[in-house]
């Protein structure tokens, strides 16, 4: 209730994050703030196996975004999402942020989720999902990030059915090399990233 | 299909691509977005309690030895969802530059003095009402490179959580009066006028501290379920 007793309408609008959130949102030991999320939540005890995800954020024209940084929510290698914290006792979050900093480059370090399940039954292909905000992003960008190994399992997901066929690619990492993926973000143009609303 | 918070309450977002904001150009979606159902995956989210927040992170005038320049104000408020439900032990990020519009981080260019009692960085969980309360000073309008002779107006920038992935919302809150608000891309950037104006905060005496500190009540709203049940099987 607002303080003349009305109910609210409509809800508060986003702007966007601005060149200058490092401080607060992603200080890292740079700045004199505690830092809330970094980029690691590959805890001891996280169920699942360690990898790590690099990538780069560019523009429409393949420029790097080196003021951006990535949200990401997951479940666990059992396929349990943290509720109230943690998930499983195990101090597993979920959550990280990651932000890009020279070549507009980002890297996280996780376990890999499992299989989740899916509104109609079944499961939900491994993923990850990602919310990016930038300087110039007015709200915040939304995709997910499935893996390459996973293929029997993507045919058949529900999420990824809705996405065409010649975009899925977008929103699948490359392996390269031992628990290591890429997953490079393009905001804008003719490699852009498939980006949900939701 | 399952959609729980309905698709329209995001209407009162500005789009993507807002031209006048000369960085949406190239960092916007020209492709249309993929309407994605809400999966469990979009229905949780983190959740942050008072472990992260210290007691003094919601008083930015303390981080330092010494106080800050400027006028210190009281920023505060309710969050609630868009069906009046207040939204308790959700965590509230905030920053802003100093009284004079420079904000510590190391590629802010503008001339104007840094405050070495500032750092212009907070946090605090919400009550079981949904309230919060902030002590700052009142930021400066800072000068950017949109286009000739652009000034931010004075803002708060804001971060919020509330209980999903999808209720997730970055925003910046305003001043009363501001006469740079009329030209702000970013602000303009929001086509509903009604929408736009719920980012101006409102002087409020109530709030103000007698001898001490000027009030000023922002409200927030995040997404809400509206009368959609949580479990509507027919809707896969
Ligand atoms: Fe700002």
């Amino acid at each position: 209730m607002t303080t003349d007793g009305k109910t609210p309408r409509g809800i508060t609008p986003s702007q966007t994050v601005g060149p200058f959130f490092a401080y607060a949102l992603t200080p890292n030991g740079r700045y004199p703030f505690e830092t809330l999320a970094g980029n690691d939540m590959a805890v001891p005890g996280a169920a699942g196996e360690v990898v790590t995800i690099s990538g780069r954020v560019l523009d429409g024209e393949g420029k790097p975004v080196a003021d951006a940084f990535l949200e990401i929510w997951q479940a666990d290698g059992e396929g349990r999402y943290p509720a109230g914290g943690a998930s499983g006792n195990t101090g597993f979050r979920g959550f990280a942020r990651a932000e890009t900093l020279d070549e507009g480059r980002f890297e996280v370090r996780t376990v890999k989720p499992g299989p989740v399940p899916a509104p109609g039954g079944g499961l939900q292909a491994p993923h990850l999902c990602i919310g990016l905000f930038a300087r110039g992003v007015l709200r915040r960008l939304y995709t997910r990030l499935y893996f390459p190994e996973d293929g029997a399992m993507h045919a058949g997901d529900a999420v990824l059915a809705l996405v065409p066929a010649e975009r899925r690619d977008t929103l699948i990492a490359r392996r390269s090399g031992d628990g290591r993926y890429v997953f490079d973000i393009v905001l804008n143009g003719p490699d852009e990233t498939v980006f949900f609303e939701a | 299909m399952s959609i729980i918070y309905p698709l329209n309450s995001l209407a009162s977002h500005p789009p993507y691509l807002a031209p006048d904001y000369v960085s949406t150009r190239l960092r916007s979606p020209s492709r249309p977005l993929v309407i994605l159902p809400h999966t469990l995956s979009e229905l949780t989210g983190p959740a942050f309690g008072h472990d992260v927040v210290r007691e003094n992170h919601m008083d930015l005038t303390v981080h330092h030895a010494g106080e800050p320049l400027g006028e210190r104000i009281i920023v505060t408020g309710r969050v609630t969802d868009e069906d009046g439900r207040p939204i308790p032990d959700t965590l509230i990020e905030i920053w802003q530059a100093n009284a004079a519009g420079r904000y510590v981080h190391v590629n802010d260019q503008h001339p104007a003095p840094l405050d070495p009692n500032f750092t212009g960085a907070g946090r605090c969980v919400t009550g079981p009402d949904g309230s919060y309360r902030f002590v700052t000073i009142r930021p400066g309008a800072y000068p950017w490179r949109n286009h000739h002779n652009a000034w931010r107006p004075a803002h708060i920038h804001l971060s919020l959580f509330g209980p999903s992935f999808l209720t997730r919302l970055v925003t910046q809150m305003y001043f009363p009066g501001d006469p740079l608000l009329a030209i702000d891309p970013i602000y303009q950037s929001i086509p509903d006028a009604a929408a736009r104006e719920r980012l101006v905060s409102r002087f409020d005496l109530e709030t103000t501290v007698p001898e001490w500190a000027l009030g000023y009540r922002f409200d927030i709203v995040l997404r809400g379920r509206g009368q959609t049940p949580w479990e509507d099987p027919h809707d896969d």
